[in-house]
């Protein structure tokens, strides 16, 4: 069994020289704990930032608040739709018509600071006077409403990004500045192997990563975990796997490590901005939200978000999983073809 | 599956065959029209200076880079239909390859190992590279020699055929090139083919049962050793410079004038002679210095080499470049 022998070898030479590296597992494993922790703290505070309040089923109110230079206004059908977002934090309070003629209810969380800054927002936005009670409130705090709820599935996100095209982007520019690669070239090996081998290793340390970030979130930070084992996992894996291939593809050309770094830097850069890392992509204009859903980092977040934070089933992620799945199709195939040896 | 029979003639007993090949990179041919042959159980050396296309030659026999005229015939196949029977049956050890540094050596070879069919006794290549102490030392911690030691192990390990040594022991100690040599020879009488590039003369000499000297991408001569130093026409080279003089002084014609001397040639602050009669030709040279009352300083005489027939062919010395 030469083809399983050769597969399990460069496993394990990938492995092992991962773990002789003592920076390679500190920026893999310490780093985004540091940063979620880090971040976490220091996002308690509000921000200065238009709060974004849904408004459910009235035209008036959307219009009054509209007005309010300092309130994004959302518009949902049903209360539900709303507090699904609410939960997540990716909006700041639900205000609804009650019933004719009682005053408009806002349902929020104030435990965030976003939160309340949103309810006195409201509340200029309706009266000039300070002292006349315009809304009725009702409080909802929500495990998972918290900025480090809605950052961590982020930080694992773009850690899984992260170890995927660094780990794996450089030790393939590493063994071809050795002139490594050339050396096997010359040998029987398969190159599906050594491709082969890159996955498996990412898998194996993927588990170690994985495991420990989210038993750090959820004992030290207090993330929720509501997600089933198996949905999270497939969700992880096909995270690993797209990261993977894209580690492949940027390497597949570069002469040396800094040409290599300077390719993944330029594809992981607008991700980590845009894909809902730190803040929602919500946030940016409408028009481009399909666009950035189509970015393999959004597509993960949304993917790790929903599972983790509202508990959703693998199954229910269609969309997320068809992006990632296409991704990773693609960056295989173009990395195979384009691949330098030399 | 049928090995793809060759359409090139492939003489019987020539485990590697090459013809015309041709490699441009640019307006630049780095190869131009090179043919080689290796029987079966030699040794073939291609020696010639950096940049005479020695490395490009030998990668386009290993099916590293494509040729771009010519054709090439390894164990009677060719890399276009059979490269993978070919790679099961050649090892190849390739110039500046680096290991790794935080792999152990034992972890190195097993690597190599798991990609061929037959399955090596590690510990008894270990023994045969003289790593035994290294077993299990990281790549790091080697020297120069036995990293090479090490490279040649893993294009050893499966039992190749054919063994292609890029430069084996280029930057090598004089001793690490030894301990490099001793390994390639017991390969040798083994009955291994070995095809190597190499710009040391001594080595040439020491390992190889057929030297073809490359220049610029072309032959410029081949044979054994000895049958290349004898086209020299020479007994021995006599070499002397001159006390305060410039040695032109001496003009080549007077020079070429002594019984006995066939070649004169101006090396810097030195004259080389290649001669036939050595002791004659020393006496006359000491009465023209006489006459002319110059003074002779370091006069040496030494029997030709591989490196006086290249300079004598073009103008050159083989580490020039």
């Amino acid at each position: 069994m030469a083809r399983l022998d050769e597969i399990r070898e460069l496993t394990r030479v990938r492995v092992l020289s991962f773990l002789r590296e003592p920076e390679a597992v500190f920026w893999v494993f310490m780093f985004p704990m540091v940063m979620a922790a880090v971040l976490g703290f220091a996002f308690r505070s509000g921000k200065p930032e238009p709060s974004t309040i849904g408004v459910v089923a009235s035209e008036a109110l959307a219009a009054t608040l509209g007005a309010s230079e300092a309130i994004d206004v959302e518009t949902f059908e049903t209360f539900e739709d709303a507090h699904a977002k609410l939960r997540r934090g990716a909006i700041d309070g639900v205000v609804e018509e009650d019933e004719l003629g009682a005053l408009p209810k806002l349902t929020f969380d104030p435990v965030r600071a976003e939160a309340v800054t949103a309810r006195l927002r409201l509340e200029r936005a309706l009266t000039d006077d300070p002292d006349e009670p315009i809304v009725a409130t009702e409080e909802l705090t929500e495990k998972g409403s918290r900025y480090v709820d809605f950052l961590f599935p982020g930080l694992l996100g773009m850690n899984l990004m992260g170890t995927g095209i660094w780990g794996i982007g450089f030790a393939i520019a590493d063994v071809r500045r050795r002139k490594f690669l050339k050396r096997l070239l010359v040998t029987p090996m398969r190159r599906t192997s050594f491709f082969l081998s890159f996955m498996l290793s990412r898998l194996v340390f993927l588990i170690l990563e994985v495991a420990l970030l989210v038993m750090f979130a959820a004992w030290v930070l207090g993330v929720p975990f509501r997600s089933d084992a198996l949905s999270f996992g497939v969700v992880c894996l096909l995270g690993a796997l797209v990261f993977a291939g894209f580690g492949i593809l940027v390497a597949s050309r570069a002469r040396t490590i800094e040409g290599a770094s300077g390719l993944m830097n330029l594809v992981m850069m607008p991700m980590w901005l845009a894909s809902g890392v730190f803040f929602s992509y919500e946030r940016f204009p409408d028009a481009l939200h399909p666009i950035l859903q189509l970015l393999p980092l959004t597509a993960l977040n949304d993917a790790l978000r929903n599972v983790m934070l509202d508990g959703d089933s693998v199954l229910s992620l269609g969309k997320e999983l068809t992006v990632m799945t296409a991704w990773c199709v693609a960056s295989f195939v173009v990395a195979l073809k384009i691949f330098r040896w030399e | 599956m049928a090995p793809h029979t060759a359409q090139i003639d492939t003489p019987a007993g020539s485990t590697v065959v090459a013809r015309g090949i041709v490699k441009r990179f640019g307006d630049l041919t780095a190869v131009d029209g090179i043919d080689l042959e290796v029987e079966q159980g030699t040794c073939v050396a291609v020696l010639g200076p950096n940049g005479a296309g020695k490395t490009t030659t030998i990668e386009m026999l290993e099916g590293i880079k494509q040729p771009d005229a010519g054709e090439i015939v390894i164990l009677g196949r060719t890399w276009q239909r059979d490269a993978r029977a070919i790679r099961e049956r050649i090892g190849v050890q390739l110039q500046e390859t680096e290991f790794q540094d935080k792999l152990k050596v034992y972890e190195i070879l097993r690597l190599f190992n798991s990609f061929y069919a037959a399955d090596a006794d590690l510990n008894g290549i270990i023994d045969t590279i003289g790593l035994e102490d290294k077993r299990d030392s990281f790549v790091k911690t080697l020297s120069g020699g036995q990293k090479q030691r090490l490279s040649i192990g893993c294009a050893l390990l499966h039992g190749p055929e054919i063994l292609f040594l890029d430069e084996p022991t280029t930057g090598l100690d004089p001793q690490a090139r030894r301990r490099v040599w001793e390994v390639v020879e017991r390969f040798k009488t083994e009955g291994g083919t070995v095809l190597m590039t190499t710009h040391y003369m001594e080595e040439a000499e020491r390992l190889a049962d057929l030297v073809v000297i490359v220049d610029k991408g072309r032959v410029i001569t081949r044979g054994s050793p000895a049958e290349i130093i004898a086209s020299l026409g020479a007994e021995s080279l006599v070499r002397f410079s001159l006390i305060d003089e410039d040695v032109r002084v001496l003009a080549e014609e007077e020079l070429l004038a002594m019984e006995g001397v066939t070649a004169v040639r101006y090396e810097g602050a030195d004259i080389v002679l290649s001669v036939e009669r050595t002791q004659a030709v020393i006496a006359s040279l000491f009465s023209i210095v006489e006459s002319r009352r110059l003074g002779l300083e370091d006069l040496r005489t030494h029997r030709p080499t591989l490196e006086d027939v290249f300079v004598s062919l073009t103008g050159r010395h083989l580490r020039d470049g």
